[in-house]
């Protein structure tokens, strides 16, 4: 059969071009270019290694957990502004459930898994129930979180932190799992490294391998059309709150077992990091296209300027001015090679 | 071609038998009749307003015809939802609404019908079967691509109206119904729709084709209805017809001379 052998006009297609035509290819030479830089810049002579990989990969992993599920939302046509309340709300949950109701910390996971979980169903339902914009939603949800963070701790616990959880007996327990270090090469990692890594490969498989992937671009892309090709949009865009909202929680439970504790305002300020990842990463905020890989290496480059700044002894205050030039620019160069890979065709 | 067209002794894919629909005290159809068969092409022509989108919406099972009857395959039809339209093999392509832009090619050939492997549940794609699946499928149809991988989006809009029409042939569509499928193309990509009009019908499809275009329809139909303001004005057999009937038929028309020579030219391949 002659389909069954690669059409020979498929060679045309050099390899520069397909490169070009993934999404987080700019994300990935930006990040060369920025590890670059910092390794030039670097006082310590340590960023390249990996006593520094350990520092910025402790910084990216629980912005890049997050950031994946919220890249695929994106895809999808949605946002979650809801997202970095999420993971302080998720930690004080659980971290009042321990110390002032006593329970169990894999119980308390539980619950406060299951409620973030509740909270990305009713962003997703309102969202596409409703039809308004899920950015006015989602806002919505970040400042009814936001208050009730504050209000429930102070009422619980007469502070704006929530204490003493590592009391509890299965604290260690639940530690090695989510916030213990591992040691590589002498250097000393925060296991959410492993976590950030096993999701990335989870989402990309889910994304580029799966019936449901091929509904999260659908939904995104083109929502009438996918409907009438019989695709649930619905189903799938509040699937992927969920999802959201999920992945934040289990990012406030890493911090709250790290840092034995958790303040009222954590989280608060994150989602435009993850949206920044995302975006970063060559996720279209429109809708309709992205990867997970991307998100990642949009971490990636944060986690390097939040180390690099401060190894290259500049003012830790410039992060935050970095990293708006580097979205910028970042969306940008992803828009023009995205523009360039489909006008040419070759 | 037109030994295709003897239809004394089939069943009808689809017939309609005085077909009316109104809305609250607005009378959208009336008396409408028509029968397609298998391998045939029924162009419904109109002007904007004479009815044509009330009749897709009965055909395609978006609503339901107050009063005549409706039959798929000789069985009454008895429609809630596009779901069950498309469950009796009845596929409708819309103009707009057929493709994801951004997604490849093979991505949206197989969009909500994703063949899968291994555990079904899982619902992982069997990738390697949808590009394969869909490149046949298209090169069957004439439309030779040399990358399933590229973003429909890069495809020309006649193209992708192809793929379209392919698709609901691939997932055994009985009747197609194709929803004013050239009005946005210029005269070449029109052409090319129109060649993959007659493709679906010589793999034995029903093909309603719905238009405003009484050239594109005498390029490939075998029989025309006519609605006007709500009702079946005129119905013709390819036959009987000539074009400047057609146009005279219709209110207004326009020149497309260029697009008949080129059709003409595909026909007598």
């Amino acid at each position: 059969m002659t389909t069954a052998k690669p059409d020979e006009r498929i060679q045309k297609v050099s390899l520069v071009t397909k490169a070009l035509r993934r999404p987080e290819f700019g994300a990935l030479l930006g990040a060369l270019v920025i590890f670059t830089m910092f390794t030039v810049a670097d006082t310590t002579g340590n960023f390249a290694g990996l006593q520094g990989a350990a520092g910025w990969t402790h910084f990216a992993a629980p912005v890049g957990i997050v950031a994946i599920f919220v890249a695929l939302l994106m895809i999808s046509g949605e946002f979650d502004l809801s997202s970095g309340v999420m993971v302080g709300t998720a930690g004080l949950m659980a971290g009042n459930l321990i110390s002032e109701l006593g329970l169990g910390v894999w119980p308390s996971m539980l619950i406060t898994i299951t409620f973030a979980g509740l909270v990305g169903l009713a962003n997703g339902l309102l969202v596409v129930r409703t039809g308004l914009p899920s950015f006015i939603v989602t806002l919505a949800t970040f400042f009814v979180l936001k208050g009730v963070n504050l209000a429930v701790t102070k009422m619980l616990t007469g502070t704006v932190r929530v204490d003493g959880i590592d009391v509890a007996p299965d604290f260690e327990d639940a530690r090695s799992w989510f916030a213990t270090k591992i040691d590589i090469g002498g250097s000393s990692f925060q296991i959410s490294v492993l976590w950030w890594i096993g999701f990335t490969i989870f989402a990309t498989w889910l994304l580029t391998r799966t019936t449901f992937g091929n509904w999260i671009f659908a939904s995104g892309g083109d929502p009438n059309a996918a409907r009438n090709a019989g695709v649930p949009v619905a189903r799938t865009k509040v699937t992927l709150f969920v999802l959201t909202s999920m992945a934040a929680a289990l990012v406030g439970i890493m911090t709250l077992l790290e840092l034995r504790g958790m303040q009222a305002g954590q989280g608060v300020g994150q989602e435009f990091y993850y949206i920044i990842a995302a975006a970063v990463g060559g996720t279209l905020l429109t809708g309709g296209a992205g990867s997970a890989i991307g998100a990642t290496i949009g971490a990636a480059i944060m986690g390097f300027a939040a180390i690099g700044i401060p190894y290259a002894l500049w003012d830790q205050d410039w992060v935050s001015t970095f990293l708006g030039v580097i979205l910028f620019l970042a969306v940008l160069v992803n828009t023009w090679l995205s523009k360039r890979a489909k006008g040419a065709r070759k | 071609m037109s030994a295709k067209a003897s239809t004394k002794n089939l069943t009808p894919s689809l017939e309609l038998k005085d077909v009316g629909k109104s809305f609250g005290s607005v009378v959208a159809l009336r008396e409408v009749s028509l029968a397609v068969y298998p391998g045939q092409v029924t162009c419904v022509l109109g002007d904007n307003g004479a009815g044509k989108s009330t009749l897709i919406k009965i055909l395609s099972g978006v609503h339901k015809q107050s009063e005549g009857e409706f039959t798929v395959a000789g069985v009454a039809a008895d429609f809630n939802s596009p779901r069950d339209a498309m469950s009796k093999g009845i596929a409708t392509v819309f103009q707009d609404l057929a493709t994801v832009p951004l997604m490849s090619v093979w991505r949206n050939f197989f969009l909500g019908n994703e063949p899968k492997k291994w555990w079904k549940p899982l619902g992982i794609l069997d990738i390697a079967k949808a590009k394969r699946v869909a490149k046949e499928e298209l090169l069957a149809m004439g439309i030779d691509l040399r990358d399933t991988n590229q973003p429909i989006g890069t495809l020309s809009g006649g193209e992708r109206q192809a793929v379209a029409i392919a698709r609901a042939v691939y997932f055994g569509a009985n009747v197609l119904i194709l929803d004013e499928p050239t009005s946005a193309l210029g005269v070449r990509q029109s052409g090319i729709v129109l060649k993959y009009i007659l493709a679906a019908r010589d793999r034995g499809v029903a093909v309603i084709f719905i238009t405003h275009n009484p050239h594109h329809a005498n390029l490939v139909g075998d029989r025309f209805i006519l609605l006007n303001r709500g009702r079946m004005t005129a119905s013709f057999e390819r036959e009987t017809v000539v074009l400047d009937e057609l146009i005279q038929a219709m209110a207004g028309g326009s020149e497309l001379d260029t697009l008949t020579h080129e059709i003409n030219v595909i026909r007598n391949d």
